[in-house]
């Protein structure tokens, strides 16, 4: 695209050049309205939430401050203490598995050119771009009785095995993890093998003339090359586990029991529908410490290693 | 670099094939149970008799899926333009300008990317309430345009990182204002990575759902999430017409999927790499 160079209607004064001898606090300008919003309506809500956290509030009447109290039933209560469990659960589903996926798939593809992956590409990425919603129903409705799972069951003759999957309490958690890792896996996959795309193919040959078999050739030229694509896909993914809310909500909303409850969903249902909202804003306030911290923790890991 | 041998190729195709069967086999799921004639029992991946559309047309007029999408668009074309004006006025001046603690500003904004909505919702149902901002599209489109702020400030600021600084000096000297800049010299440039961006804005409002739920307690107003999420807790047993709302509902984002698929994986890969 040909830049055209700014043109100054004729018999304007000639400026002096436009920025010098002016203060540099001028360009703030341009940064302020989106500032403003960010900081009404992202960053105050966010500090006004552990603000909240410090007192009893059922929403109506006033509040009654109460300091670290609800941080305090937060550590005792057993349900609050079981999302939080469930969610680091979930971790292994969104997080882990896809990533070793990803890794594993990886490893097998690194090492040739791929014609015709703009298709496979097209559907890895499927998942990241519809609404979590959609996806929870549509599980829902593949685990449900007369659903593809029990279907698929009964086809290969494991009548005993079919059951309603979410409604299952040893099943049901990891039914829902599963739709994560379902969810997941095609975003770690892309992100390694665009990463791995960069690694100079030189050193697959070299490694080849060396006589490093595939393993030897994983670990040694494809892993290295790929630290800054596995920081951010463990970010991703575990951010995407520890504020899951729309997959659970669709799916199971937290039953059996208890048995897929996480942090998202009770923030909502106490400050909601049981009138607690200051123990509702301390959950929200310890799920926002814990994503920031594992955040910092694995930006921090991928950087001193490298 | 054609090392690898052909069983290897094979099977990394087998494996790459296994995997995107995996992915269309839900969608598939559905999209068939969307077919069968309404009422009737479904049962896993069953070919339907006679194909259908009338559940489509139930979904759309009757359960009201039509109002849903009118609403979610309503929200999705005010966050998207105003994303992108305020992004692109901040990633100008955080990118190309020295301005004095303008790393520690770009910091404050990149901090936002890891906020989740639990942690803002609370308050902001309250805070919102007494501004008459609940079960209001505006409030809605505010709190997104906030929410995703962090993000685009960042994507437009590397964007403008990535011009070459003479371009903007040649014209300094010949005059131009910052504006002047901005809006004949650098936007022309930036046209891609805006569209990569309003596209990014448009799909994370599209699919927005818990802070929805929390600000639209209305159901008349529920946006398309919002309403599947509701109507499945309604009518779980009728599957077909449930199964044509699913589709109704990812429809508009998969439309566009397909048309800027470049631009959308791009924007996720490279969206992900530099967050």
């Amino acid at each position: 695209m040909p830049s055209r160079p700014p043109v100054r209607p004729p018999g304007a004064p000639v400026r002096p050049s436009a920025t010098r001898g002016r203060s540099p606090w001028r360009g703030y300008v341009y940064v302020l309205p989106a500032f403003l919003v960010y900081f009404a309506f992202a960053v105050l809500p966010a500090l006004h939430t552990a603000y909240l956290s410090l007192f009893e509030w059922d929403g109506v009447t006033l509040g009654d401050w109460v300091g670290l109290g609800n941080y305090q039933e937060i550590l005792q209560d057993s349900v609050l203490r079981r999302s939080v469990f469930n969610a680091l659960v979930l971790v292994v589903f969104f997080s882990f598995v896809p990533i070793v996926l990803g890794l594993a798939m990886t490893g097998l593809l690194a090492r040739y050119r791929r014609p015709g992956m703009g298709a496979y590409r097209f559907l890895f990425m499927l998942p990241q771009v519809i609404p979590l919603v959609a996806v929870g129903v549509t599980w829902r409705w593949l685990y449900g009785d007369d659903g593809l799972v029990n279907q698929t069951f009964r086809a290969v003759g494991l009548d005993g095995v079919t059951r309603a999957w979410l409604g299952d309490f040893g099943a049901a958690l990891i039914a829902v993890g599963l739709v994560g890792t379902w969810v997941l896996s095609g975003l770690c996959m892309m992100l390694f093998l665009s990463g791995v795309q960069k690694v100079d193919p030189s050193l697959y040959e070299a490694a080849r003339i060396d006589g490093a078999g595939p393993v030897r050739e994983f670990v040694s030229v494809t892993l290295p090359h790929l630290r800054g694509e596995l920081a951010v896909a463990m970010t991703v993914t575990t951010v995407a586990a520890l504020a899951s809310f729309d997959i659970v909500y669709v799916t199971t909303n937290g039953g059996p029991g208890e048995q897929t409850t996480v942090p998202g969903l009770l923030v909502y249902r106490l400050a909601f529908s049981e009138g607690k909202v200051g123990l509702a804003a301390a959950l929200a306030v310890v799920l926002g410490c814990l994503i920031l911290a594992i955040v910092y923790l694995i930006n921090r890991l991928s950087r001193s290693e490298s | 670099m054609n090392t690898a041998t052909r069983s290897e190729r094979w099977s990394g195709y087998a494996l790459l094939t296994v995997m995107a069967i995996a992915v269309v086999i839900p969608f598939l799921s559905v999209f068939l149970a969307s077919l069968q004639p309404a009422g009737t029992p479904v049962v896993g991946l069953t070919w339907p008799e006679r194909w259908s559309w009338d559940n489509y047309e139930q979904a759309w007029s009757v359960a009201g899926f039509s109002d849903l999408i009118r609403h979610s668009l309503t929200i999705a074309l005010g966050v998207v333009p105003a994303s992108l004006v305020l992004a692109a006025l901040a990633g100008y001046a955080l990118g190309t300008m020295k301005l004095p603690g303008g790393n520690a500003v770009a910091a404050f904004f990149i901090a936002g990317l890891t906020i989740p909505v639990e942690l803002i919702v609370v308050p902001l149902y309250f805070d919102l309430r007494g501004l008459g901002l609940t079960n209001s599209y505006l409030g809605v489109i505010l709190v997104e345009i906030a929410l995703f702020m962090p993000f685009s400030v960042f994507w437009m600021r590397t964007h403008f990182q990535s011009t070459p600084a003479s371009l903007v000096e040649a014209a300094r000297i010949d005059g131009a204002s910052s504006a002047t800049i901005l809006l004949r010299i650098l936007l022309p440039l930036a046209r891609p990575s805006l569209m990569t961006l309003g596209l990014l804005v448009f799909m994370w409002s599209w699919n927005q759902f818990l802070l929805v739920l929390v600000l639209i307690q209305d159901t008349t107003k529920h946006t398309a999430p919002a309403g599947l999420g509701f109507f499945v807790g309604q009518n779980s047993t009728d599957i077909p017409t449930l199964a044509a709302g699913t589709i109704i509902v990812m429809l508009p984002i998969l439309i566009l999927f397909v048309i800027f698929q470049r631009s959308f994986i791009a924007g996720l890969l490279q969206g992900a790499m530099k967050g």
